[in-house]
């Protein structure tokens, strides 16, 4: 007689309470903002309107501009990141790992301490150091001879989103280079030892034996580094306020969507077209994120030690 | 020992309780939590010494909360008796959804002008929920010692004005005019509503343009975005980048000549200064000398009956209490620059204050242009006057550009604008 398979109710009881608390604060409010976007108000009532939303949204130019320039925004915010922040991790990182660096353990703890501040002092620490009135970088440039290249910066159209972008990459170095730092780290002695044999040593070291092996680790970077600029609003929020000035020109979805949900000033919010939003900007996550996986992280080699 | 303390105080409490059941306790609601002491200290016992058997209780809530915990209190039956009214539309959807007491017939609404009223009434003006309190009045402050120094009189025309603000330039020692533009509502708020008035003559171009028989891109409404065109000029370095603090900042510390303002900012700016130097006022500046003036007097803050309310008899009382005149003198005085709606003439103690009020005998009183009706849409006009004023002072938009897009944003959801 064949043994029965006994049922293994173990992983299903120990995998309980992490499924209902992700589903309680997850799933079911994702599910409640996809639902929330297919209905919108008609004469008081709430009426289910299907895609209409999603037509007036793109369809629309008032909301559409708004939207592609929050897009547009937003893409060049995460490109910023993408050729300053992870470069610069990188490259912090591989001069912590220098054996022959002397107090690592400080510069280590001294670029990480950004990131753990709140946004709101970071926001309002760099608009006063930005200030034309207060600031110290005009008295700083004019120290040097450089008064000249001081310009309002956060105040100008064509500066403010950038400046924000790269006040964030300030921020946030940290992360890719603890994540980078703690790859390296993790390369094993031989395999350097055997790549020294082979007289590859310094830079051709780098280039050659340790990127490869932390590729796997950019990659993961690359994808937080999408998802959180995507997700971003604090900073924005905190320097420039929900109009995102000047002339929308630091909006970003984030922004957006707060904007549009909760309303601002006498501006009552929608909680529909906030909705509609909402999953737009799920829906460009979810394909970034898919793109890496599908088509990036399945071509990444990886090595076993 | 402990315990005797403990059923002594038990039996106080409810002993006192006992005593005081027979008084009636009214509970305000509001969002003015700065103003908790002069409540408290002032305003209530100036009452129940009148009226006893009546209590007050004033229980404010944060600012930015204060919406949104009145309307769950509402909902759930337990906001107090008297709700402070936000002007327009928060208001009006309380009153629609029957919150808020009709309290239309009340003799204490004599005491008020229609324009005073209009922020809580239906749009026909039939009904009125809100007992109006408080107006804050738009103009300018300028620093005397500055103007002494350098010769100069409050400005009456915008050609006086223009030479002033040049004549301070030349002069390099102070900035002419302490404004910036990053907070954007600064632009639109106490440039285009501040000066606006005079253009689009107050409540005759805001009521015509409700009606569909005027439009954003007439001479009177760009005419102002022409004016704030020529201001970038006389701002400080940097003004792009400059916020609502700076621009504060600024003109306490002396450094700035003429702050374009509200009256609210006496009560701030006073103990700031802490007489370095003294402050005076200048209504907007007209066109020609002898122009009929307008002023900017924005309804504020007012007070209505929570509809559930289980004393409406006391309630109203009190009430009727907020619109009489000493109410409205005990308020004015106790809070500086923000200025009774009372028809009845209030005695001032603050000379600025004095000053500010004074223009509401010269010149005819509005309020801002987008408050009523107009910024009920998408996209919505208050946001984007916000917008387009600081662009226009930047100079990246040309007043007719800007006046343009602010009616298409207009009359693509406003029917009496659509043609």
């Amino acid at each position: 007689m064949a043994q029965r398979k006994q049922i293994r109710w173990h992983i299903a009881v120990f995998l309980a309470p992490a499924v209902l608390v992700y589903t309680a604060i997850m799933i079911v409010p994702l599910f409640g903002t996809l639902n929330l976007s297919l209905f919108n108000l008609d004469q008081g009532n709430r009426v289910f309107v299907g895609l209409r939303n999603f037509a007036t949204l793109f369809g629309d130019p008032r909301w559409s501009d708004a939207f592609w320039n929050a897009l547009g925004n937003n893409a060049w915010f995460f490109v910023i990141h993408m050729l300053v922040q992870n470069p610069i991790g990188v490259l912090l990182a591989a001069l912590l790992s220098s054996p022959r660096l002397r107090g690592a353990a400080f510069y280590r703890t001294a670029i990480f301490i950004p990131t753990i501040l709140s946004f709101v002092i970071v926001g309002f620490v760099w608009k006063l150091i930005l200030s034309p009135i207060w600031g110290i970088a005009p008295g700083m440039l004019d120290a040097v001879g450089l008064k000249a290249l001081f310009a309002p910066w956060l105040g100008k159209e064509e500066y403010a989103l950038t400046t924000l972008a790269l006040v964030s990459v300030w921020q946030f170095v940290g992360i890719p280079m603890m994540l980078i730092y703690a790859a390296l780290l993790s390369i094993p002695d031989e395999v350097i030892e055997a790549a020294e044999m082979d007289g590859v040593t310094g830079w051709a070291q780098f280039w050659k034996i340790k990127l490869p092996l932390i590729l796997p680790s950019i990659g993961i970077i690359s994808v937080l580094t999408f998802v959180g600029n995507f997700n971003a609003f604090d900073l924005i929020y905190v320097t420039q306020g929900a109009l995102a000035g000047p002339n929308f020109a630091t909006d970003i979805l984030g922004t957006f969507l707060y904007r549009t949900f909760f309303g601002f000033q006498l501006q009552i919010g929608d909680p529909h077209m906030g909705a509609t939003i909402a999953t737009a900007m799920f829906g460009i996550i979810l394909l970034g994120v898919c793109f890496y996986l599908f088509a990036i992280q399945t071509r990444l080699r990886r090595y076993q030690f | 020992m402990t315990k005797t303390i403990r059923y002594a105080l038990l039996a106080s409490t409810l002993l006192s309780g006992a005593a005081w059941a027979e008084d009636v306790t009214l509970t305000i609601e509001s969002w003015r939590n700065d103003d908790l002491a002069i409540w408290q200290e002032k305003i209530i016992p100036a009452f129940e010494a009148a009226n006893p058997g009546i209590k007050v209780v004033f229980a404010p809530s944060a600012p930015a909360e204060y919406n949104a915990v009145l309307n769950s209190k509402l909902d759930a039956g337990s906001a107090g008796d008297l709700v402070t009214c936000r002007p327009f539309d928060a208001s009006l959807e309380l009153f629609n959804k029957g919150k808020l007491a009709d309290l239309s017939d009340m003799a204490a609404m004599a005491n008020f002008s229609d324009v005073a009223k209009s922020a809580w009434q239906t749009d026909d003006a039939t009904k009125t929920f809100c007992v109006p309190m408080a107006s804050v009045i738009h103009g300018f402050i300028y620093n005397r010692a500055i103007f002494d120094e350098l010769g100069l009189t409050p400005p009456k025309t915008e050609a006086e004005f223009f030479a002033a603000l040049e004549k301070i330039k030349a002069n390099g020692t102070y900035i002419p005019m302490a404004m910036g533009t990053n907070d954007q509502w600064e632009a639109a708020t106490m440039g285009y509503q501040n000066i606006g008035p005079n253009y689009w003559k107050g409540e005759e171009g805001r009521k015509a343009l409700i009606a569909g028989t005027s439009s954003l891109t007439d001479e009177a409404w760009v005419a102002p975005f022409r004016q704030l065109a020529k201001w970038k000029d006389y701002l400080g370095d940097g003004f792009e980048a400059q916020t609502y603090p700076d621009s504060q900042n600024l003109f306490t510390l002396g450094r700035a000549a003429i702050y374009p303002t509200g009256s609210w900012e006496i009560g701030v700016f006073g103990p700031q200064i802490g007489g370095a130097f003294e402050m005076g006022a200048f209504p907007p500046p007209v066109a020609a000398d002898g122009d009929k003036c307008y002023i900017s007097d924005h309804t504020d803050i007012a007070m209505g009956m929570n509809a559930a309310t289980k004393h409406p008899e006391q309630t109203k009382k009190f009430l009727e209490w907020v619109g009489s005149s000493e109410f409205a003198t005990l308020y004015a005085n106790a809070l500086p620059g923000f200025f009774s709606l009372n028809s009845a003439a209030v005695e001032m103690a603050d000379p600025l204050a004095k000053e500010f009020v004074s223009w509401r005998e010269t010149c005819e009183p509005t309020i801002r242009s987008t408050y009523q009706i107009l910024s009920r849409g998408t996209p919505n006009l208050e946001n984007e006057t916000w917008n387009a004023s600081a662009n226009v002072i930047k100079g990246t938009e040309t007043p007719e550009d800007a006046a343009k897009r602010l009616q298409d944003g207009l009359a693509s959801w406003y029917e009496p604008q659509k043609k």
